[in-house]
């Protein structure tokens, strides 16, 4: 009920008028949607731009404290002014503005904005605009609407140009500099690479499965097939972390990964991080 | 919402900075706890387990699970992952997939991983699990019992994680306002925020959560039994078994606490509490005269759940409760060592 779209999320299937799409279409759709917008964002990623030369550490802390203060901010004019540098940073950075904003502002109003309609009515508050006797759209109301939608806006903006201008494993490295213990960047790595291999396997036992359908399946069918097809996934998963292990254990693995030795940040990555830091404190300022 | 249209995903924006760091620290423990659980095996076989069954997590929510009417919806998987590995391996597994959703993905907030983690890695498996091994314990693997208490648990899991993710927003309101009263962050009250977020689950998610369990226990059933095994097998020492018991005890605790401010909702005093001034307001005519006398003789250090010092009634009632849990626990403890120094006298 709460959930936004990714800016960079792909447009959804156009569902057929008269057919209603089943569950192995439903599926289908799902898997091929989360592949895609992963496929679409390393090649985002690796275009030329503004944050795609950035070093992704600096990208990431910048990220983060970016989003402490959209989170901190009591102002209005603040949050709008940082979704403004967000949207100056997707232009330099060669994203698509079209989408990267559409995208955000089309999706927004299906989730929170129907979350926060109420609020208008409900919010106690001074009137700002009376609907009939009894009915009307608070001041409070309206201010707290746009406190929410502006921040998730820009929240989710300012997440999309990290996704969408760092390639996985670049990312990857940056957690390490948070301080993330290896082992758990290490499952993190494995996990994003198997999520790939399982969606595929997804997508294969369902394509297959539509292909020996004929008509429709029953409800009671479709169940089964879906908790069936649950199985076998976990199976697979079960049976390919066995080999997975004996694979590690092969090649040395004994429970902890090393870390590469991290390449310095050059002076365009300190600038970068100083930039966004700088803007950080003074929309914390700005924004108390 | 992409993946899991049904499910919680809460986007940045929507809880203040301090809410989220509170969740983080929160879920902390659940993962060491599930850490500490898996160095109990081989670290290095851990590795590609945890890293499948977080994958296998993150494919299951792309499922679409059709209900009975037509409607179908997407799981979150929590409490499908918890009756096959455990609630706290499956806490680090469902983390993980969240965390990817979140940093690779753009799906879910990053400030907000604690919260998210929380009510989807940490309350739906505890409480999944605990209901399924209520439910299933000491029966068959074959048993209907089991994809009953997987159905259970599954319904009754993604409903209190609904129910807490209402809380996190409903408070919000309440803590965090312009000095003119204007919500900074999700704008409802506990008030509505509960029935919005739980009624809908109950009705449709939960549902989603609890067939899809159930539907996969049912295969195993068929199919695989020695994965339905593992995890109940795993408990066998009764030592295990008590720890257990109590680790759930201190999970019930601890939701509990953290609903405490439920209470400022409920209008007027719970029957039979009243105070002198309200019991002279009530119509009886006079205040027994040993009420009065007997009133003054102690003044509770946090009279009514409260700690004005605070100037937050909310976070006054979850501190009280935790006081309150600390001091039963050491006086339990205290005496519990009593007694046990007594036998050890009588048996030296």
């Amino acid at each position: 009920m709460v959930d936004s779209l990714p800016a960079h999320a792909p447009a959804p299937a156009p569902a057929h008028a008269r057919h209603r799409r089943g569950t192995i279409e439903r599926t289908l759709a799902s898997v091929s949607d989360v592949m895609e917008r992963s496929l679409y964002a390393e090649e985002l990623a690796h275009r030329p731009g503004l944050l795609q030369g950035l070093d992704p550490r600096a990208k990431l802390v910048s990220l983060i404290a970016l989003l402490v203060a959209v989170a901190l901010s009591h102002s209005l004019l603040v949050i709008a002014m940082l979704y403004l540098f967000a949207l100056g940073l997707a232009w330099r950075s060669s994203l698509p503005i079209e989408t990267f904003t559409t995208r955000v502002w089309l999706f927004l109003p299906f989730f929170t904005g129907i979350l926060v309609l109420p609020a208008l009515f409900l919010t106690p508050g001074p009137v700002f605009i009376s609907l009939t006797p009894g009915i009307a759209i608070t001041r409070t109301g309206v201010q707290s609407a746009a406190f929410l939608l502006l921040r998730v806006s820009t929240s989710v903006s300012l997440a999309t140009l990290l996704v969408l201008t760092s390639a996985w494993n670049d990312l990857l490295k940056a957690l390490s500099f948070l301080r993330i213990p290896d082992t758990i960047i290490l499952v993190l790595g494995m996990t994003y690479r198997y999520i790939h291999l399982l969606l595929i396997t997804a997508d294969d036992m369902f394509l297959s499965r539509k292909s020996r359908v004929v008509g429709h399946l029953s409800n009671a069918a479709e169940r089964r097939m879906v908790g069936a097809s649950a199985g076998v996934l976990l199976e697979k998963s079960l049976q390919l972390s066995g080999e997975v292990y004996l694979a590690m254990q092969s090649r040395g693995f004994r429970g902890y990964s090393h870390r590469a030795t991290a390449i310095p940040m050059q002076r365009r990555d300190w600038l970068g991080l100083t930039v966004a830091l700088g803007a950080t404190a003074v929309a914390i300022w700005l924004g108390r | 919402m992409l993946y899991s249209p049904a499910s919680m995903h809460i986007p940045d924006g929507y809880l203040s900075p301090l809410t989220s760091l509170v969740m983080l620290i929160l879920v902390l423990p659940f993962w060491a706890a599930g850490a500490r659980h898996l160095r109990q095996r081989s670290a290095a076989r851990s590795v590609p387990l945890i890293a499948l069954m977080a994958a296998f997590s993150f494919v299951i929510m792309m499922f679409n699970v059709p209900l009975p009417g037509g409607t179908s919806g997407h799981a979150v998987g929590g409490a499908l992952a918890a009756i096959l590995l455990g609630p706290e391996v499956a806490s680090v597994a469902v983390s993980i997939a969240l965390v990817i959703q979140a940093i690779f993905f753009g799906d879910g907030g990053i400030l907000n991983i604690g919260a998210n983690c929380f009510n989807m890695a940490v309350v739906l498996p505890y409480v999944a699990y605990g209901i399924y091994w209520l439910a299933a314990a000491n029966t068959p693997i074959t048993s209907r019992r089991r994809v009953v208490g997987a159905a259970l648990g599954g319904w009754a899991g993604l409903t209190v994680a609904a129910f807490f993710a209402a809380v996190e927003f409903g408070i919000q309101p309440v803590l965090f306002h312009t000095a003119g009263g204007t919500p900074l962050y999700a704008p409802y009250p506990l008030s509505v925020a509960i029935p919005a977020m739980v009624i809908p689950h109950l009705l449709i998610a939960s549902v989603v959560e609890g067939a899809l369990t159930a539907l996969v226990v049912l295969y195993l059933q068929h199919a695989n039994r020695g994965i339905l095994q593992a995890p109940l097998a795993a408990e066998a020492p009764a030592e295990a078994v008590s720890f257990r018991r109590l680790r759930l005890l201190w999970v019930g605790l601890i939701v509990l606490v953290i609903a405490t401010p439920l209470g400022l909702l409920a209008p007027g005093t719970a029957w039979g509490e009243w105070g002198s001034q309200q019991l002279a307001t009530m119509g009886l005519g006079f205040v027994p005269h040993g009420l009065v006398q007997l009133e003054s003789l102690w003044g509770a250090p946090m009279a009514g759940y409260d700690l004005p010092a605070l100037g937050n009634a909310s976070l006054g009632y979850v501190l009280s409760a935790v006081a309150g849990i600390i001091l039963v626990a050491v006086v339990a403890w205290l005496f519990s060592k009593l007694l046990s120094s007594g036998h050890q006298e009588q048996h030296g």
